[in-house]
């Protein structure tokens, strides 16, 4: 390794190969309480607790990634989405993390509602399902679509409510969200136009309205 | 690791039921070293019918500590970072005050006339301890089953005292299925007629109460999985029943087995004195709000519970995250998958090693 790339700040997109992490770690402010609803295996919650001074936890279903979770030091527990907020008090976050989880939820609509309540704001990260990708592989194949974001067969996705930007727009005004701050990506890069279109993934800071 | 018991004499220890015991003495032993800033000390509290001896192999007895698997260079509590002391709890028969010690009024063994003793006086006890050594925070206090009950109570009792707390396998109070086993182990004991009300010392003790009482306790620490695996129907070194009622199954050599051990290294007394503590333990104070009695514990927590653990079933573990959480604690908790019931946090301690291993380093960076 040259001395040029060693003194290189480490980019949270670098170290965790996820576009989402990269917005996640740009929005958290330094030395908050954050709450990562399907932490996964910590990963995000590691950097932050590192590079942000968070004080962080992270809730996740598998026990295999809790462990791996509590391992590297973050305060992980097993839980679902669906019902394991309900037991923190109001306002206990600054902010609580959806991070590619809320079309994986039973209720999305509820974890939404229970997301702002625990926490003064909401962060939630979701593959776009209006993206041209997946609108052309459905209409080429006729099949339910698969795409690098939904790589997965019918039968076998994680993926139970599929939503669009547009969709997450509709949401958000109707329950009353304050959209605070929007982001769109592809890959690594970020999309400007037509988010609806060309967004992979796309990010939305949340606060009550 | 030869480790050798030390004891320590106090003064005086007054206890929840308003009698003050006089002096004290306390069994420790100690693994590692305390650092200079006094910041790496860990309090690791024994299970009912443990001891001092932790890890490392016994100078005395030759024989390695319960939880010499967790507790060592590079293990799970390791002694090259931290220092780790164990105490034999109050009540007890290995070398702290209990009813087998003599009471100084009197030249003879307490026997019955020991007050009865709490969870929180052994704690308080164990506080002692802790000052003596002069270590003003412990990083963590930890113990499974009975020794994660001490932990809850450290947590709340002394919570300036303490950065962290792991309690394992364990309730903040005993349901009635628990008290209900614990009372079948008193009876065994005291319808054994050498228990003599308790007074047997110097004489033959109510060793076929105590090994029946030990029996019941070792089939609830199993599983019906890890029973089936280690012994099934397989009779014990015959080809057929003996249509008798000597030993005919594998299980039952066992069994009688372990409970003949039992009795020689453990007092009935203390069986009844300890029990009881543990039956009475409720963090709540008969509240019923675990939210509230929990509300002075500052601490990080790292609780653990196993599948297969029928006695400390894992929705008691849950029910402490759920009241920590109401609370907005750092509370990390995992169930980890086992098939050997209760007795897994002190025999299947790969992941319970990995779990603590990160647990530890990332709380003490928080404090170095």
């Amino acid at each position: 390794m040259t001395p040029q790339t060693a003194k290189r700040p480490a980019f949270v997109r670098d170290l965790l190969g996820r576009s989402d992490y990269a917005i996640i770690g740009e929005i958290v402010e330094p030395n908050s309480k954050v709450l990562d609803l399907g932490c996964g295996e910590g990963e995000l919650l590691e950097w932050l607790a590192a590079n942000k001074g968070v004080q962080a936890r992270g809730l996740e279903i598998s026990g295999a990634k809790v462990q791996r979770a509590i391992a590297r030091g973050v305060s992980a527990y097993q839980g679902d989405i669906d019902e394991g907020l309900a037991d923190y008090p109001d306002q206990a976050f600054d902010y609580v993390i959806l991070s590619q989880t809320l079309q994986e939820t039973h209720r999305p609509r509820q974890v939404l509602r229970e997301m702002l309540r625990v926490g003064r704001r909401g962060i939630v990260a979701f593959p776009n399902f209006g993206q041209w990708r997946v609108r052309l592989s459905m209409l080429a194949s006729g099949r339910a679509p698969r795409t690098r974001l939904f790589p997965h067969e019918w039968y076998e996705s994680p993926n139970i409510h599929f939503l669009t930007v547009h969709d997450f727009e509709a949401l958000a005004a109707l329950d009353g969200m304050t959209v605070e701050r929007r982001y769109f990506l592809s890959g690594h890069r970020r999309v400007q136009w037509l988010p609806n279109l060309l967004a992979e993934v796309a990010v939305f800071l949340v606060a009550r309205g | 690791m030869i480790v050798d018991a030390n004891i320590v004499r106090f003064d005086s220890l007054p206890l929840d039921c308003g009698v003050t015991l006089a002096p004290v003495d306390v069994a420790y032993e100690s693994y590692g070293e305390l650092n200079r800033a006094r910041s790496n000390a860990i309090l690791v509290l024994h299970a009912f019918s443990g001891d001092a001896h932790a890890a490392g192999i016994s100078h005395e007895t030759g024989k390695p500590g319960w939880w010499d698997n967790m507790i060592g260079p590079g293990k799970g509590f390791d002694t090259d970072r931290y220092f780790v002391i164990c105490s034999n709890v109050l009540g007890g028969c290995r070398g702290t005050t209990g009813p087998s010690s003599v009471n100084p009024a009197t030249g003879c063994p307490f026997a019955m006339s020991f007050p009865v003793i709490t969870i929180g006086d052994m704690v308080r006890l164990q506080k002692m301890l802790v000052d003596w050594f002069g270590i003003p925070r412990l990083l963590s206090v930890t113990g499974g089953s009975m020794g994660g009950m001490q932990a809850l109570e450290w947590a709340v009792a002394y919570p300036d005292r303490v950065v962290s707390a792991i309690p394992i396998a364990c309730t903040t109070r005993h349901s009635a299925q628990q008290i209900a086993f614990n009372e079948v182990g008193r009876q065994a004991i005291v319808a054994d007629p050498d228990w003599n009300e308790g007074n047997y010392y110097g004489k033959q003790p109510p060793a076929r109460g105590l090994a029946v009482a030990r029996m019941v306790g070792h089939i609830t620490y199993m599983s019906d999985d890890s029973m089936r695996e280690k012994f099934g129907r397989r009779l014990r070194g015959k080809e057929n029943f003996g249509f008798g009622f000597d030993v005919d199954f594998e299980v039952e050599s066992y069994l009688r087995y372990r409970g003949s051990q039992f009795v020689n290294r453990f007092d009935a007394n203390s069986y009844l004195y300890i029990t009881k503590a543990m039956d009475y333990f409720d963090l709540t104070n008969g509240s019923g709000s675990l939210a509230a009695a929990l509300e002075p514990a500052g601490a990080r927590f790292l609780l653990i519970s196993f599948s297969s653990d029928w006695l400390y079933p894992s929705y008691q573990s849950q029910e402490i995250v759920r009241a920590l959480r109401s609370r907005n604690c750092d509370v990390a908790y995992v169930e980890l998958e086992s098939n050997y019931g209760h007795d897994s946090f002190l025999v299947d301690v790969a992941e319970q090693t990995g779990l603590v291993r990160g647990f530890l380093a990332s709380t003490f960076e928080k404090v170095a």
